[in-house]
């Protein structure tokens, strides 16, 4: 098979690229360019993306032994995963740019331009199973990434490839050191990629401004002020900088947030919990489930616990009732349906009660 | 392998080949006192000579540097504040909008950081800046420019630029103008003494000698404050222990391109033409970009740069290349990344027909079988090229 390798200048990268030409694969290495130049002059020769991650991938494929390439897909990426990401935070939600990175640029912008191409398969460096057709959490479970995946189509998904789903991350690190690459022990990324200084509070205030509004208790007095309501996620307790303690003395956090009259209501943590998730339309990664009602586990965030429950389809929409409560579910938010190990499908969350 | 990119490196000559590799193993600083030292100088100013020999210039006027872009930097930069310093008015840089990034930017740098005030020239649809363009924007305030920076040939779409021409407008204000004849030199004729230009660039690497190397030619009148500053070599302009076996290769490098110049650049005016002829024929609706005429003083012998409607330039790159094909997308940044390049935008074309540009140039090395590579993978390549971009 023809593949690309989308190489971030990563170890898990670097490896699924080299695992995939072992396996016998005719494989090209690209980097994807993911931020625009700053200035219309320097057209992108600093700050275009970030060189040395850019470096890094160019010598991995060196060693590996395939050709490489930059693909630029900073303007699709601007305005699909940053802007999105901007305006989801401006409208009280919170979104997750991965998986909409996943869903619009990885497997969609570079999938099908591969496939237009005449390439067969996109491999990435994600943890992840492709078995009997679905999508499967990976051996590694602090490594797992199904939930950022599983916002993909079965048609994206037939074209995709993680080499790296049955390996532990240490494997991989070792294996990357066996294999000469110099990532072998680059740090792990965390940060979102295109908020470098990890400061997400301040990147918002810069592109939002000041939106200064109330921090209201549950029964509307007003506790405090903010800057900006975007500043703030369901189920956060830091930051609030609240000038009274609540009367129960007992930390307070937030319970919503209101970006039309800019009001954040907080209140105890026994009322972060809830027990019926709405969501909008969901995607399934393989055929749609065939009974009203599925029985699955519930992922709400990247690293969250899953939960057992019943989730069915009303008007277009997933409604996810849990069996057990969860704290601290924002809408934009991914929610995942797992069958075991398997990937059922995903949506977006709207509200939670 | 066809390999269509001799704009970008050339192969080295063999003989320079061997003349550098003779001279590495010798021992000799030539701004050493001793016999040693005399013999490497008596190499180099050999080399200054036969450098001269070939563009018509004095033998001082030659000022080896490290290549194109610090060439290019030392007459933006250095002419810049000279004149200034002559005349603090001097605060204007008239360079062309198609040029190369090493005469652009530090243009640019000057304007950002050091009170320049930069004003791009316009070029016709055919990428040439002609001299009622110049002379119009240097009628407006002809005291306050510093200096005037026009490119010979473009080393994007080939376009050759009337120098003397441009020249002459400049030397009727006074104001001294430099080309960058990187891919001038070897390609066409290029007379210094008869250009009329105050500084000339030229590099090691596009006419077969080592990459690393190359000169500023700087009229013996010409003022040039240096951007290197030490032990005071080349007229004080340029300091840096002189890096013998280089400036020896690229001297013969010289010598031998400019001596072979006119039969060569026939050879490969006629290949070329075969290239652009063959490659419409298989695409037809491709675009020529630059002068359409073969002739040496519209279009640079070895260039042939087109549009591919419907295509990303970078995509077809990536076919061709797995083909065996080697060309290059117009200008590329330093992480690899494909822009539209700012020599067809200021052709006047738009962004799509920018991105969808390539590049072939042939050099000293090519023969009608790299031609044939690429009739045999175009027509193919631009056919999934399009679809891979949904059109």
């Amino acid at each position: 098979m023809k593949v690309l390798a989308a190489m971030s200048g990563g170890v898990d990268s670097a490896v699924a690229a080299a695992r995939a030409r072992d396996a016998g694969h005719d494989v090209t290495g690209v980097h994807l360019a993911l931020s625009p130049s700053p200035a219309s002059y320097r057209e992108g020769a600093r700050g275009c993306c970030s060189l040395e991650d850019s470096r890094d991938a160019r010598r991995a494929a060196d060693v590996i032994g395939i050709p490489f390439y930059v693909w630029d897909v900073a303007e699709r990426f601007t305005r699909d995963v940053v802007d999105d990401f901007v305006a989801e935070y401006a409208a009280g939600r919170t979104p997750n740019p991965c998986v909409r990175c996943n869903e619009r640029i990885k497997f969609s912008v570079v999938l099908d331009r591969a496939l237009g191409l005449g390439f067969d398969a996109v491999a990435t460096g994600h943890y992840a199973r492709l078995t009997d057709g679905g999508l499967h959490r990976a051996v590694d479970a602090e490594k797992d990434q199904s939930y950022v995946l599983a916002v993909l189509r079965p048609e994206q998904l037939a074209a995709a490839m993680f080499p790296l789903g049955d390996s532990r991350k240490a494997e991989v690190r070792d294996e990357a050191a066996r294999r000469g690459l110099a990532v072998a022990d680059k740090p792990d990324s965390h940060d979102i990629c295109f908020i470098p200084s990890g400061d997400t509070s301040g990147w918002l205030r810069d592109r939002l401004g000041d939106q200064p509004g109330d921090v209201l208790d549950e029964s509307g007095e007003v506790l405090g002020t903010h800057d900006g309501a975007y500043q703030f996620t369901v189920g956060q307790r830091r930051g609030l900088a609240l000038q009274r303690p609540a009367a129960d003395g007992k930390p307070r956090y937030v319970l919503s947030i209101s970006p039309v009259d800019r009001t954040v209501t907080v209140g105890p943590v026994d009322r972060l919990e809830v027990t019926r998730i709405e969501c909008g339309t969901p995607t399934w990664c393989g055929e749609p489930p065939s009974k009203s009602t599925i029985e699955a586990l519930a992922q709400v965030r990247a690293h969250g616990e899953p939960v057992p429950c019943r989730a069915r389809v009303v008007d277009g929409g997933l409604v996810v009732e849990l069996l057990e409560g969860i704290s601290g579910v924002a809408a934009g938010q991914t929610m995942v349906l797992y069958d075991g190990d398997r990937v059922i499908g995903s949506a977006t969350i709207d509200s939670a009660a | 392998m066809a390999y269509l990119d001799h704009a970008a490196t050339t192969p080295m000559l063999p003989d320079a080949v061997d003349r550098m590799a003779e001279l590495l193993g010798q021992v000799g600083n030539a701004s050493s006192l001793h016999a040693t030292g005399r013999r490497a100088r008596r190499i180099v100013e050999e080399s200054r000579e036969s450098v001269a020999a070939a563009l018509n210039a004095r033998p001082s006027e030659v000022v080896f540097t490290s290549g194109g872009t610090e060439s290019d930097n030392l007459a933006v930069k250095g002419l810049y504040w000279s004149r200034r310093e002559a005349d603090p008015r001097r605060r204007r840089l008239l360079v062309s909008a198609v040029e190369h990034h090493a005469v652009l930017d530090p243009a640019l740098w000057l304007a950002e950081h050091d009170d320049a005030q930069l004003d791009l020239v316009p070029v016709d649809e055919l990428g040439r800046t002609t001299a009622e363009a110049l002379r119009r924007a240097i009628g407006k305030d002809p005291e306050g420019i510093a200096m005037v920076s026009v490119m010979w040939a473009n080393n994007e779409v080939g376009t050759v630029s009337f120098v003397a021409g441009l020249a002459e407008v400049a030397r009727s204000f006074e104001i001294p103008l430099h080309t960058d004849a990187v891919q001038a030199v070897g390609a066409l004729p290029v007379d210094f003494a008869a250009s009329g230009a105050s500084a000339l660039t030229l590099s090691g690497h596009k006419l077969g000698g080592p990459v690393g190397i190359g000169a500023l030619v700087l009229g013996r009148d010409v003022d040039c404050s240096p951007l290197l500053h030490g032990g005071g070599q080349e007229r004080d302009v340029r300091s840096g222990t002189l890096d013998v076996p280089a400036i020896a290769a690229f001297a013969l490098a010289v010598e031998i391109a400019v001596g072979e110049q006119a039969k060569r650049s026939e050879l490969l005016a006629g290949m070329r033409d075969d290239l652009i002829h063959r490659v419409l024929a298989v695409v037809p609706d491709a675009q020529l970009n630059g002068d359409p005429r073969s002739a040496s003083d519209a279009r640079l012998p070895g260039n042939a740069h087109f549009s591919f409607p419907g295509c990303e330039g970078d995509a077809l790159l990536m076919l061709l290349d797995a083909q065996g094909v080697e060309c290059s997308t117009g200008s590329a940044c330093s992480a690899g990344v494909a822009r539209p390049s700012h020599v067809l935008i200021a052709m006047g074309h738009d962004d799509e027909r920018a991105k969808s540009s390539l590049r072939f140039t042939l050099g000293h090395t090519s023969t009608p079988a790299d031609v044939d590579a690429l009739v045999d993978t175009i027509g193919p390549a631009v056919v999934r090229a399009r679809s891979a971009a949904g059109k």
